[in-house]
C-alpha cells in the first residue's frame, strides 16, 4: 500500500458501503415506481456476482482442474436447490478431491 | 401484525449467523492469501459487513489500488443494498426511530433484508436489533477464524477453501437463473463480458474494480431494456 495506508482504504470502503445502505433507509420513504430503474436494480446483483465469479473461480485453487471440478459440483448442488453453506462446502470438497487425485494418485 | 420481539429476531437471525460463519471463513482465508494481516481482515468485515463488496475491495486494498476504483466498485457492487434499504424503510414500524435506522442499515445484508421482508406487517426496533445480532457476530467471528486458519492450515486445504466464496455466489445466483429466463440471459451476458475483459488484449489491462462495474452495468442495462421485470403492487421488484 504505497500511497494511502490501510486505514484510508478501510475508511473509504466502509464509509461508501455504509452510506449506500444508510441514506435510502433514512431519507427515502416513497416507493420507486420507475420500471426501468427497478429492473436495473433487480438485475445488478446477478450481473455483479457473475462477473466476480467468471472466470476468477477457475483460478481460485491454483489448479484449473480442481477448480473446474469444484465449480461443477457447486453448479449441480445449487441447481438441486441447496442453500449457501451447502453449496460452498460442496465446491470445496469437490476441488479438494481432485486436488488430492492430482497430487497423490495420478503422479 | 407487528413483530417487535428482540427474542424472535434473535431466533430468526440465528440461521443467517451460522450460514455467515462458513462464508466469512472463506473471506478470511481469501484476504490472508491476498497479503492482508489478520487484524486488517477482521476490521474489514466488522466495518463493511458485505460479501461481494469486501471480496472486490481486498485486491484493491492489498495491491495499493486507486481510491476511485475502490469507491466506484463499492457503489456498483453494493448498489442493491440501496434498493433493499428503500424497501426496508417501508417495512419498519413506528417504534423504529431515526437513530435506529442509522444502526439497522449498517447490517442490512441480503439475508437480513430477506428475512425482515418475509414478516407479515411491520417490524419493530426490538425485532430488527435481534435479527441483526447473530449475523454480525457470525460474520465477524467467521472472518477471524478464517484469517487465523489461512495462516495455519495446509496449502491443499486453503486452496480448496478458496472456492467457497464462489460457491456461495453460485448459490445466490442459481435460483434466479432457474426460475427466470431473462435472469439466465443476464448472467450469460455478464459472464461473456467478464471473460472478454479477462483475456482480450487492451481490455485485460483495465483494473478489476472497473471491469466489474463496466460488465455488470452493461449486462443489467441491456436486460432492463429488453426484459423489464414485472413490478408488484407494493412497488418492489418481482422476478416470478
Amino acid at each position: 500500500m504505497p500511497e494511502y495506508g490501510f486505514f484510508v482504504y478501510l475508511a473509504v470502503c466502509a464509509g461508501v458501503t455504509y452510506l449506500i445502505r444508510m441514506l435510502p433507509l433514512v431519507l427515502v420513504r416513497k416507493k420507486i415506481k420507475n420500471r426501468f430503474v427497478l429492473s436495473f436494480l433487480y438485475y445488478i446483483p446477478f450481473a455483479v456476482l457473475t462477473v466476480m465469479t467468471v472466470p476468477a473461480c477457475f483460478y481460485a485453487t491454483g489448479n484449473i482442474w480442481s477448480a473446474i471440478a469444484g465449480v461443477a459440483v457447486a453448479l449441480f448442488v445449487a441447481w438441486k436447490g441447496k442453500g449457501l453453506p451447502v453449496v460452498a462446502a460442496c465446491a470445496c470438497v469437490g476441488a479438494l478431491a481432485v486436488e488430492v487425485l492430482c497430487r497423490y494418485v495420478l503422479v | 401484525m407487528k413483530h417487535n420481539s428482540f427474542k424472535k429476531g434473535l431466533v430468526d437471525g440465528l440461521p443467517i449467523g451460522i450460514g455467515y460463519l462458513s462464508v466469512s471463513f472463506a473471506f478470511g482465508i481469501f484476504a490472508i492469501a491476498n497479503g492482508l494481516a489478520i487484524p486488517e481482515t477482521l476490521l474489514i468485515s466488522m466495518t463493511n459487513v458485505t460479501s461481494a463488496g469486501q471480496l472486490a475491495a481486498v485486491p484493491i486494498i492489498a495491491g495499493g489500488g486507486l481510491l476511485s476504483e475502490l469507491v466506484v466498485s463499492q457503489i456498483i457492487i453494493n448498489l442493491r443494498y440501496a434498493l433493499m434499504s428503500v424497501s426496508l424503510s417501508q417495512k419498519l414500524g413506528p417504534s423504529v426511530r431515526l437513530f435506529d435506522r442509522f444502526l439497522i442499515s449498517f447490517v442490512n445484508t441480503d439475508e437480513v433484508f430477506a428475512v425482515a421482508s418475509a414478516q407479515s406487517g411491520t417490524v419493530g426496533r426490538g425485532y430488527m436489533y435481534g435479527l441483526i445480532t447473530t449475523p454480525y457476530l457470525g460474520w465477524s467471528l467467521g472472518t477471524l477464524l478464517g484469517a487465523v486458519a489461512g495462516d495455519i492450515l495446509p496449502e491443499i486445504i486453503t486452496a480448496a477453501l478458496g472456492l467457497a466464496i464462489y460457491g456461495m455466489f453460485i448459490a445466490i445466483v442459481m435460483p434466479g437463473v432457474r426460475s427466470h429466463r431473462a435472469t439466465a440471459f443476464c448472467v450469460g451476458v455478464a459472464a461473456a463480458l467478464s471473460v472478454a475483459f479477462y483475456y482480450l488484449p487492451v481490455l485485460r489491462d483495465i483494473p478489476d474494480g472497473f471491469v466489474i462495474i463496466i460488465c455488470a452495468v452493461a449486462a443489467a442495462l441491456l436486460c432492463a431494456a429488453v426484459a423489464p421485470i414485472e413490478v408488484t403492487e407494493e412497488g418492489g421488484a418481482d422476478n416470478a
